[in-house]
């Protein structure tokens, strides 16, 4: 990471707040907008997630658990010991569980048959708390795995019926509203050029929204100072939509991942990336 | 899996030989369409209850099926399911009992401005905000708004404070399904997001001449 470009982010968003402050024209909002993008490019070099890549692979070669095993052996589709390019062909169908996984459900099930981790020790906070907080083990190997597929076309495989169905319920489930505010993930992310205060939404009706979203999760979020996943990017979705809170590996979250994925086919993974 | 075995064959009836050409074909079955009643109930294992978010939230409302699917099919809902909809919501709508419908304007900026509450995150019964400016432009010296919903900048100096106005604001707020079935706006007096009191302030934001919105 080089200092220069951190000092000259740092000056880009403290900017940005004094602009936010002062009374302006209507027309300062496509300038700021525009600033949000450059700010965007000059972060997009000393990415903090590159660290927690480096952790990540660390680990991921460690031998841990009761097993005393590493998780090189660990099958995340491609075959035994292959992390390149696995996240552009996942969700998939695994034939050992007879079920459709993500990578983060697939990581977990390899620590937990590889190195004798049990699914409840797994789970209890998989997500970081705070910027403070250094990242978990779960961020920090899923981070590692999802950056060796950078330049990996999407292409999930559609062949099997149960990860056909897994695309047709992730679909219902994409235009199901319900909750307080009446809303599903279609009313933000189902028109174009829609926006949050000035959050610009990816509608996934179209591909290369779809793509953009898809292949830069996860991603360092510079708001929260930390690397969140795709899994902890649904939650917070629904958190936003007002329905409960999604339970992590659920099968809807697999199901909405497995739809945003055969959406961005042909998209170039570009994850971890960093966003606002 | 049941695995259906398809023989397919060529011409059987020309010779013994050709029968030799015969493939045997493992053919899956077929993929299922998930019906409504699967979808709700993989939500609800899929999801947990907090103290302010019960898994009741993922029980869909008859207006919230019917708008899932106009969404989902990308058909407009049928004219009497709309018509009737539309009524149901419009019935819903509750009016001041003390016949005032604007109170203060400051008080409605800051609940414009505040998305806090109904998460599940959040203390039950925490005041929520009516996080306006998500979707609204409303005072044109806030730049960071949304585009979901319309502008609403000059909204009172535009309309008046008639009392038909005044009715159709409040309406609109307490309940938006009553001029547009599946409008994205949520029912902030309805769902019982807003307070009588605090939509009377968003209310004010709106109309009062004084309020920066008509300035």
């Amino acid at each position: 990471m080089k200092q220069h470009k951190l000092t000259a982010a740092f000056l880009v968003a403290t900017a940005l707040t004094a602009l936010s402050v002062q009374p302006a024209l209507a027309q300062d909002q496509d300038d700021s907008l525009k600033q949000i993008e450059r700010y965007r490019e000059m972060i997009a070099d000393g990415n903090p997630a590159e660290l927690v890549e480096v952790r990540g692979e660390a680990l991921w070669k460690q031998k841990r658990g009761p097993k005393n095993a590493s998780l090189e052996a660990c099958d995340l589709g491609l075959g035994p010991g292959k992390v390149a390019g696995v996240n552009a062909v996942l969700p998939r169908y695994f034939p050992d569980v007879d079920r459709v996984m993500d990578l983060e459900n697939r990581i977990i099930h390899c620590e937990i048959t590889l190195q004798g981790f049990t699914m409840a020790e797994l789970t209890k906070r998989p997500h970081s708390l705070s910027a403070s907080e250094r990242q978990t083990d779960h961020e920090a190997l899923t981070v590692y795995v999802v950056g060796q597929s950078r330049g990996a076309k999407v292409n999930l495989p559609q062949s099997h019926p149960k990860e056909r169905e897994a695309f047709l319920r992730g679909e219902k489930m994409f235009f199901f509203k319900g909750g307080p505010y009446d809303f599903a993930c279609a009313t933000c992310h189902g028109v174009d050029g829609q926006r949050i205060r000035l959050q610009e939404l990816p509608n996934f009706q179209k591909t290369e929204n779809a793509q953009r979203a898809f292949t830069t999760w996860p991603a360092y979020r510079v708001s929260q100072g930390a690397v969140r996943t795709m899994q902890w990017r649904l939650l917070d979705c629904f958190r936003q939509q007002r329905m409960p809170e999604m339970k992590f590996l659920s099968e809807a979250s697999i199901d909405l991942i497995t739809y945003m994925g055969v959406k961005a086919k042909d998209g170039t993974m570009d994850a971890p990336a960093i966003k606002r | 899996m049941n695995k259906k075995i398809v023989i397919a064959c060529g011409a059987v009836f020309v010779s013994v030989a050709v029968l030799a050409g015969c493939v045997a074909m493992v053919e899956a079955p077929a993929a299922k369409a998930p019906t409504d009643a699967e979808i709700v109930s993989l939500l609800k294992s899929s999801f947990k209850e907090s103290p302010s978010a019960k898994l009741d939230r993922l029980d869909q409302s008859p207006l919230q099926q019917a708008c899932t699917e106009a969404s989902r099919s990308g058909k407009p809902l049928d004219e009497k399911v709309r018509e009737k909809l539309q009524a149901a919501a419009l019935a819903s709508v509750k009016f001041p009992t003390d016949g005032k419908y604007i109170g203060d304007w400051k008080k409605g900026e800051a609940i414009a401005q505040n998305g806090r509450g109904l998460q599940y995150s959040d203390a039950p019964g925490a005041v929520a905000g009516g996080n306006c400016y998500a979707c609204h432009q409303i005072d044109k010296k806030e730049i960071a708004y949304g585009n979901i919903g319309p502008s609403l900048t000059g909204y009172g100096k535009l309309r008046g404070q008639s009392e038909p106005i005044v009715k159709y604001t409040w309406t609109r707020i307490w309940n938006s399904h009553s001029f547009n079935a599946c409008a994205n706006m949520p029912r902030f007096g309805d769902a019982g997001i807003l307070t009588e009191a605090q939509i009377k302030d968003v209310m004010a934001l709106l109309l009062d001449p004084a309020s920066p919105v008509n300035n």
